[in-house]
């Protein structure tokens, strides 16, 4: 495609933002496929390694984007990667807030989310699915991601303990 | 101050700075999922906006693509201070993990090939990876209650065209997401989900 990867990234990712919905979690296989696969700008661990340090830092998750603009083109990637992913949902966010009220009743409305709540599901899955698969190379990382989900789904602990004692285990050299 | 029950809030509009200020707190504080924290600080703590008002506005960026936090900021940030709220807000939500994945970043630029931390980060997604597997096992419940609908089969297509197949998200998009729209149009499933209290 283009030579200049500013261009690249800012164009994937604006593309993508659009479609992204469920978040950026549900953007994962997307990602990879255009970060690792089409555009080779990581190998597949760095890209694994990227949603880690992402789900490490507080905020929203949409922040691997700037990881992988950083990791393509440093300062200025990662400005031009989050600018992208967030700018136009940003622009269709700020005026659609402004004629909400006359809408927001309409049936129309209420099919269109209604219909994308299982794509979105389906989408996070996904996301699930090709993590997993990319982590779990051993029994014993699956067991880690098996245990988690089972303390996530019945407790309320915070999610920076599981990641913690998932770090810790990884340390120990048996995942 | 004593306690209002059901009143309208009492507090006055924020401004920019309290803006700013209060997306920045909800921003570092929430570790996978910062919307509790919004809504306590929103609702609870600043009283900007009634349960109800904060459930609609919240509802308006679910019903966007993209991050819902993100749309949340803007919708929330305009509704206050117009054009400028929307930016202080997403600038407050945005800045401090931006700073923060960029020195990860560099960091790992530097120490990324060391073996331990690969280590540590293959623990951590392994973690990861069961934490999304959660997320999608508490969005699904409500959506199939025992009952097969044509939601399910819509959820079932959005994975194997992605997942398994690998073909483009905004492919899969473009074929589900009017075929999935105009099925809720024609057969609403009774979800029984309520509104968030």
């Amino acid at each position: 495609m283009n030579e200049n990867p500013l261009v690249a990234l800012f164009i994937y990712f604006a593309t993508l933002s659009l479609f992204a919905v469920g978040g950026a979690n549900a953007a994962i296989p997307e990602m990879h496929r255009i970060a690792v696969e089409m555009m080779h700008w990581m190998n597949d661990r760095q890209f694994v390694d990227s949603f880690a340090i992402a789900q490490l830092s507080p905020g929203p998750n949409v922040i691997i984007v700037t990881l992988i603009g950083y990791h393509v083109a440093g300062i200025a990637g990662a400005s031009v990667a989050t600018v992208a992913m967030c700018g136009p949902t940003c622009l269709v966010a700020y005026f659609v807030t402004r004629i909400w009220d006359r809408f927001k009743d309409a049936p129309w409305r209420i099919a269109i989310q209604a219909g994308l709540v299982p794509v979105s599901l389906g989408l996070i899955a996904a996301s699930a699915f090709v993590l997993a698969r990319a982590a779990d190379k051993n029994i014993y990382a699956a067991i880690v991601t098996a245990l988690t989900v089972i303390v996530a789904t019945f407790t309320r602990l915070n999610p920076l303990w599981l990641f913690i004692a998932g770090g810790l285990l990884g340390l120990t050299g048996w995942l | 101050m004593s306690e209002p029950a059901a009143s309208p809030p009492a507090a006055a509009n924020p401004t920019l700075s309290e803006l700013f200020r209060a997306f920045m707190i909800v921003s570092v504080s929430g570790f996978g999922g910062a919307l509790p924290w919004a809504r306590r600080m929103i609702v609870e703590q600043k009283r900007w906006m009634t349960t109800e008002e904060f459930n609609e506005v919240f509802a308006l960026s679910q019903f966007l693509p993209g991050p819902n936090l993100v749309n949340f900021s803007v919708a929330f940030g305009s509704r206050f201070c117009g054009p400028l709220g929307a930016l202080v807000a997403l600038i407050g939500l945005l800045g401090p993990p931006l700073v923060i994945v960029v020195i990860l970043g560099m960091l790992y630029a530097r120490f990324g090939e060391l073996e331990v931390l690969g280590r540590i980060l293959s623990g951590i997604t392994a973690a990861a990876a069961g934490l999304l597997i959660a997320v999608v096992g508490k969005m699904a419940m409500p959506l199939f209650t025992g009952r097969w609908t044509w939601a399910t089969g819509i959820a079932v297509l959005a994975f194997v065209g992605v997942a398994l197949l690998r073909w483009p998200l905004p492919y899969v998009f473009l074929v589900l997401a009017p075929i999935a729209v105009a099925l809720a149009w024609f057969m609403p499933v009774k979800t029984g989900k309520a509104a968030k209290p």
